[in-house]
């Protein structure tokens, strides 16, 4: 402590300043000085949306060394004007809360447990089951009409996906001859 | 809407403050409900009793906006006479085949000079086996803007006297939904109803609207699509759809559920509502066109759409010589739904499942057979935040604990793969009124997390490595193909060289975007569907959203403050079709194309500058003037007059009787569910004769009203959402702030239905259904109300359906009780209306869990027949 | 951090002398107007986005996964870890208008403030805006503003031993921002602002209300003549206080505090003289 430091101590400040009563200024730590919001100096602020219900509402994703530290919000959105529910309010633990997984996690056949494995070994073994799956269930024709096409592997989801990735998805499968193509819409 | 919305329902409590009447019709006194000036509780199931006494309110004192109706919907056109309604059939319409449950729509369409209505999808040589195939595939819901087969210049009768015009028939087929009977069925008292009635249309008229809002409440019926098409009817003819305030707003649970709608991941469809070719009717491209192809309106256009669609999958392979490559497109050959897949999977020719961002084990219905299902499979592929009970079922799900399976005896292999989050990725989501909003990457994902972008890109380009590779033996072609090349040409021929960046190797999302959009031959980007052709020299992933990269610029990434722009708000996100935030809005002027009213003035004709002009983008030809009348022989575009506002519709006219689309009859009618404690009052049909049924013995349906065994399961029971928590729990359950919010699963019921089966407030009840039987907790609650329908009291017992074994808050999955019986327009299960006991205390553990199934099952007497007939 | 030196050694005036100026007694002379909560109970949808957003934002920690049977509310009460809190109450009637009425609970931040009289180390303190701010920093966890808190706001976390309550987002109110559960509220139920405005406000919503026929709409916490001074966060409510679990006439608990402080005004003095005395010998 500098010399002069005892001048911000609480009980000087108390007995000198305005605050006889020690309830406010005169009690105030060198932590409460300094407090800021957390999301003042950020890096960067991501524009984003809400990924719950279909409302849409806007959200600012708040950055700070590489790791989203806040989800509020965005008062510009016609949609929402910065309100968020409380699942919405959740964004920030959902995105980045304990429950997240981030490991490749298999389970093989008759197995009891998981194991780990290799992201690119796991692509590489889901990319062999499609192919055999899909000549497996194959179907030239159906009662001597064309159909070829495969019932052989399905898909279920894509009401929580991005347009672009749905895009792909169907444009994959269908190409793939799959037809058992199906989201939450559905549901 | 505040329970499941209420972000939205904000907007609500706006119109409130304005001096808006909120009508609320639920089984339960909700959040929503607390805020309604009328709470009009409604035994689940009855729904199109309930809206149908209001038409028929509205028919009976022509309280109806008759200038708009004449104008913009059929209820001038007259129908052939081979026409017979549901009052001249006790309960269903003519051309029911009953042996193959089966529409003919022949006798329903309109009467014209044509010599033969156009063909529809019914090729001449069609059994009715076929025909029940290709209506399987989903042809109700394809072309969802409602661009059906119809005749579009049918006769009319101006004066509505003729007596099978369609106001007349109308007035004929809901005649018997009085207010009486609709009390007896639906339990909404007289008084109620009555009050209802005059809130709706002093509502409705040239100076005010009035809105309908709905969700799964709606959808999730034997009768989903009917009940929609109850509230579209009365809408017409109170003049408030395409206007300020008015509408039918489907509110949707996912954030880009309405994107995987537009750009399907369903099974009956392709981008922007093309349907998937079929086997039957859909051979080559013509004939497909032929057989999907409307005579006026935008659909006539489809030729331009599905080219470019083609081209946008196959690039320089499409070509005009190969048919754009149709014949690489799978066919169709009747329902490929999630629940047929589930039977294909217990049948064994399904071996592998994809899931994204779902739960299928205790979020779909009859989530035992799911599981059962995903236990047959060799292969399966999970992608999610968390280790849901769709990634762990082979170690902790319920038939681990009843004994049906063990662990080290279930052959799947299962891989689990992180996702990325919302934060962690660009692209756009649509929300619930089809606008598109763009999402900006935040940070990267950490660990093995990915986007689904990236795994399906990736996924896409080893299958393709893999196939090209000759002389592997993954690239033999399965037996019946002539050659690899025939089998594999497809997939390698696929436009599939998306840029990557970044250390991950992300693929560029706006460039996805942009190819959704669509480019000209030389790459520029389009900005309208309009300019879309059949010759090859467009290419464009999804016709309806054309537009949204106009001049290359991302504009579902418009964030212009809400604040800054008029209260359209145009300019934040972008919306389909071509930017329009009220679709038809042509209906908001009048026939001569002046606002109805000023308090209601959306868009208008501006005769000075020869076009249409508003606060919103006209959804209508921009120049063509209110006076325009097309020529005779005119088709398409050309063939839309200038006040035919409901551009997609083969007539152009709002639909009060659809003369073709649904497969379950052109106007709705009352049916009960599939399992009910009543008989229908209103027919003497007491299902939905064409629903769709699964017979299989782990999808076990109950009898119904007379039918003994009914009294089994004497009362109704819902499902439902509450705002703390989030569909199957996936992104809910497993996060601490909102599991200590709603920490339990629960049932609730009345007072009177816990003094009567002995359930005690905070305590535990079991639910049985012949599927199976959940615990929850009971909460008591004055806010259940007992009903009085059909001469008795009858008692509803409500779900949330949230739950399942793991996370932080666990309980018993509500969709173990479910059953599959499902709309024949749209393979949607009936969650919200089903007959149930309830009984105090836990349920039991092990073995004796389906012990006490199979006991209700006898006690009910129930068969594999049980149930189906029509 | 060091010992509080007793209120009647400095003398200062207790009463209510500062009106609803509480910062201007506390040393900020020159301060930014009074700031504080509306919660308007009359347009809750019970969505529980302020709870949720004010642990989010203040990181403060889950609090207990039991079914309480207490309608939609399980949350209970105010906590350490539950800062804002929604109560449910039902009244349902068969025939005639039914009721169920939702209102987010939170520290009122009082004029005149128990906790803060309590807090022997400090670190209760009344901010530049008028509102009560723990300092987890100084705060050792005695406890007695949790016994002194007239609305059982205040408590201690087990976790971590010291005390916890709302703190209207100082931290973000001290740089412009929203607090998190205002800027949530999706209805304005919430309404944070000058605490001249929201008295305004709050008496046309009023009027408004009385005006379309519901009587029983009444302010909670308003009132500078009240046993607190009035609050920095009040509420409309629609039914008696009690009914939302509330105090109906809550008194600031040092109330009489100033009296007794002066009989032990030279035993106060000698010791403060002592431990500024020693305190400095330290810290030199």
């Amino acid at each position: 402590m500098s010399d002069r430091a005892w001048i911000g101590w609480p009980v000087y400040r108390q007995l000198t300043g305005d605050d006889k009563l020690a309830r406010g200024k005169a009690t105030r730590s060198a932590v409460t000085d300094r407090l800021e919001p957390r999301i003042k100096n950020v890096d960067r602020v991501a524009k984003s949306v809400c990924p719950y219900c279909a409302v849409g509402c806007g959200q600012n994703v708040y950055v700070s060394n590489e790791k989203v530290i806040q989800i509020e919000g965005d008062p510009d959105s016609p949609v929402s004007r910065g309100r968020l529910c409380p699942k919405g309010s959740a964004s920030l633990q959902l995105t980045t809360g304990d429950a997240r997984e981030y490991k490749v996690k298999y389970r093989r056949a008759y197995g009891t447990d998981w194991e780990d494995l290799d992201l690119d070994k796991a692509m590489d073994m889901i990319a062999d089951r499609v192919i055999e799956s899909r000549r497996r269930g194959w179907q030239q024709e159906v009662d001597g009409k064309k159909t070829r096409r495969t019932l052989g592997f399905a898909s279920l989801g894509g009401a929580t996906l991005d347009n672009e990735e749905n895009y792909l998805l169907k444009k994959l499968f269908t190409a793939l001859g799959a037809v058992q193509v199906e989201n939450q819409a559905r549901i | 809407m505040a329970e499941a919305h209420p972000v939205g329902f904000q907007w609500v409590m706006e119109a409130k403050k304005r001096g808006a009447k909120i009508i609320h019709v639920d089984p339960r006194f909700t959040r929503t409900s607390a805020h309604a000036d009328v709470h009009v509780p409604i035994r689940a199931g009855a729904d199109i009793a309930f809206v149908g006494g209001i038409i028929n309110y509205v028919l009976t004192n022509e309280k109806y906006f008759r200038d708009y109706m004449l104008a913009y919907t059929n209820a001038a056109t007259i129908l052939t006479d081979e026409y017979a309604d549901t009052e001249d059939l006790d309960g269903v319409f003519s051309g029911l085949d009953r042996e193959r449950r089966v529409y003919e729509w022949d006798s329903w369409r309109y009467e014209s000079d044509a010599v033969r209505p156009a063909a529809g999808e019914r090729s001449p040589d069609l059994t009715g086996a076929q025909l029940l195939q290709v209506r399987r595939s989903g042809r109700g819901e394809a072309q969802g803007s409602g661009g059906a087969k119809a005749e579009p210049r049918p006769h009319t009768d101006p004066t509505l006297q003729h007596p099978r015009c369609v106001l007349q028939i109308l007035k004929r087929h809901f005649a018997r939904y009085t207010p009486q009977v609709v009390a007896e069925v639906a339990g909404v008292p007289e008084q109620l109803l009555r009050q209802v009635c005059e809130l709706v249309t002093e509502n409705s008229g040239p100076d005010r609207t009035t809105a309908f809002v709905y969700s799964l409440g709606w959808t999730q019926h034997t009768v989903g699509v009917q009940y929609i098409r109850t509230a579209a009817i009365l809408q017409a003819l109170l003049g408030n759809m395409g206007r300020p305030g008015g509408g039918i707003m489907a509110l949707r649970g996912h954030a880009s559920i309405q994107g995987s709608t537009d750009i399907p991941t369903l099974f009956d469809m392709l981008p922007g509502y093309l349907p998937m070719p079929h086997q039957y009717g859909n051979d080559n491209l013509d004939a497909y066109i032929a057989a999907e192809t409307v005579e006026k309106g935008f659909w006539a256009n489809t030729r331009d759409y599905m080219v470019s669609l083609l081209k946008a999958y196959w690039g320089d392979a499409a070509t005009q010589d190969n048919d754009f490559c149709y014949g690489y497109l799978p066919r169709l050959t009747g329902s490929h739904s999630t629940y047929e897949t589930v039977l294909e999977q217990l049948n064994g020719r399904c071996t592998g499942y994809f899931l994204l961002g779902q739960n299928p084990a205790v979020g779909s219905a009859n989530a035992r057979m799911q599981r059962l299902g995903m236990a047959s499979l060799d292969w399966l592929v999970v992608r999610d935040f968390s280790l849901i009970e769709s990634a762990t079922w082979w170690q902790n799900g319920p038939e681990i604990e009843t004994g049906e399976l063990r662990t080290e005896e279930i052959k799947t292999e299962v891989f689990f793969l992180p996702a990325a989050a919302h934060t962690e990725k660009d692209g756009s989501f649509t929300n619930t009124q089809r606008m598109l909003q763009w999402h900006h990457t935040a940070v990267e994902p950490a660990g093995d997390s990915r986007s689904d972008l990236w795994f399906m890109f990736h996924l896409g380009r080893r299958i393709r490595q893999k196939l090209a590779e000759a002389g592997r033996g993954a690239s033999a072609p399965p037996e019946g193909v002539a050659s690899a090349d025939e089998w594999n040409r497809p997939v390698l021929d696929l436009t599939w060289d998306y840029p990557v960046r970044g250390p991950l190797d992300e693929p560029a999302a706006e460039v996805v975007l942009a190819e959704i959009n669509g480019w000209s031959s030389d790459g520029t980007p389009l900005s309208s569907y309009t300019q879309l052709n059949a010759d090859g020299s467009t290419a464009c992933g999804c016709w309806i959203y054309c537009g949204v990269y106009a001049g290359g610029v991302n504009q579902a990434a418009r964030r212009k403050p809400g604040t800054e722009q008029n209260w359209v708000a145009n300019e934040w996100g972008w919306a389909w079709p071509a930017n329009r935030r009220v679709l038809y809005n042509r209906a908001s002027a009048d026939p001569d194309g002046r606002p109805w009213s000023q308090r209601k003035a959306l868009v208008w004709w501006d005769a000075g500058q020869g076009k249409w002009t508003g606060h919103d983008v006209p959804d209508f030809i921009a120049d063509r003037p209110p006076d325009y009348r097309p020529a005779e022989d005119a088709t398409g575009v050309e063939a839309i007059s200038g006040t035919d506002a409901f551009i997609m519709q083969a007539d152009g006219k709002a639909w009060l009787f659809a003369p073709a689309g649904l497969v379950d009859g052109p106007l709705p009618a009352h049916y009960e569910p599939q399992e009910s404690p009543f008989v229908n009052l209103l027919y003497g049909q007491q299902h939905n004769p064409v629903r769709e049924i699964i017979t299989h013995r782990d999808n076990r349906y109950q009898p119904s009203g007379a039918e003994p065994g009914s009294d089994v399961f004497p009362y109704v029971t819902t499902t439902y959402r509450l705002t703390e928590h989030h569909t199957a729990g996936g992104m809910s359950r497993f996060l601490p702030y909102l599991a200590e919010l709603q920490p339990a699963f629960f049932c609730e019921v009345s007072p009177e239905l816990a003094a009567e089966r002995g359930l005690e407030h905070a305590g535990w009840a079991t639910i049985v259904t012949a599927r199976s039987a959940i615990e929850a907790r009971v909460l008591v609650t004055e806010r259940m109300r007992p009903l009085q329908v059909g001469g008795r009291v009858v008692h509803q017992v409500g779900l949330p359906w949230h739950w399942g074994p793991n996370g932080l808050t666990t309980g018993d999955a509500a969709n173990e009780l479910v059953h599959l019986s499902l709309d024949p327009n749209v393979h949607i299960q009936e969650d919200k209306a089903m007959a149930c006991d309830i009984r105090a205390g836990r349920r039991p553990r092990g073995p004796a869990l389906r012990d006490l199934v199979r006991e209700y099952q006898q006690r009910a007497g129930i068969t594999a027949q049980t149930g189906t007939e029509e | 951090m060091s010992t509080r030196v007793a209120p009647a050694f400095a003398a200062g005036p207790t009463d209510a002398a500062g009106g609803l100026d509480p910062a201007a007694r506390s040393g900020y002379a020159d301060h930014p107007p009074r700031m504080g909560f509306f919660t308007d109970t009359s347009v809750c949808i019970g969505c529980k986005a302020c709870e949720v957003a004010c642990k989010e934002w203040n990181k403060v920690p889950e609090d207990g996964l039991e079914l309480t049977g207490m309608s939609y509310d399980n949350t209970g009460s105010l906590s350490a870890s539950t800062w804002r809190h929604v109560a449910f109450i039902e009244q349902i009637v068969r025939a005639g208008d039914s009721r169920w009425l939702m209102s987010s609970d939170v520290c009122k931040h009082c004029t005149e403030a128990a906790c803060l009289d309590v807090c022997p180390t400090g670190a209760l303190m009344r901010s530049e805006f008028g509102t009560v701010v723990i300092q987890d920093d100084v705060c050792n966890g005695c406890g007695y503003c949790v016994s002194a808190c007239p609305f059982g706001v205040v408590g201690r976390r087990e976790t971590d031993g010291g005390a916890h309550k709302c703190t209207l987002c100082y931290d973000r109110i001290g740089d412009g921002l929203t607090p998190a559960c205002a800027k949530a509220c999706p209805t304005e139920s919430i309404q944070f602002g000058p605490l001249d405005e929201l008295r305004e406000r709050a008496q046309g919503r009023l009027r408004e209300l009385h005006d379309a026929g519901t009587p029983q709409a009444r302010l909670y916490g308003e009132d500078p003549a009240d046993g607190v001074g009035g609050a920095g966060a009040f509420f409309l409510l629609l039914d008696e206080p009690e009914v939302y679990g509330l105090p109906p006439d809550p008194v600031v608990t040092t109330r009489d505090l100033p009296r007794m402080w002066r009989h032990v005004a030279t035993a106060a003095a000698a010791l403060a003289a002592a431990a500024l005395l020693s305190g400095l010998g330290q810290r030199s």
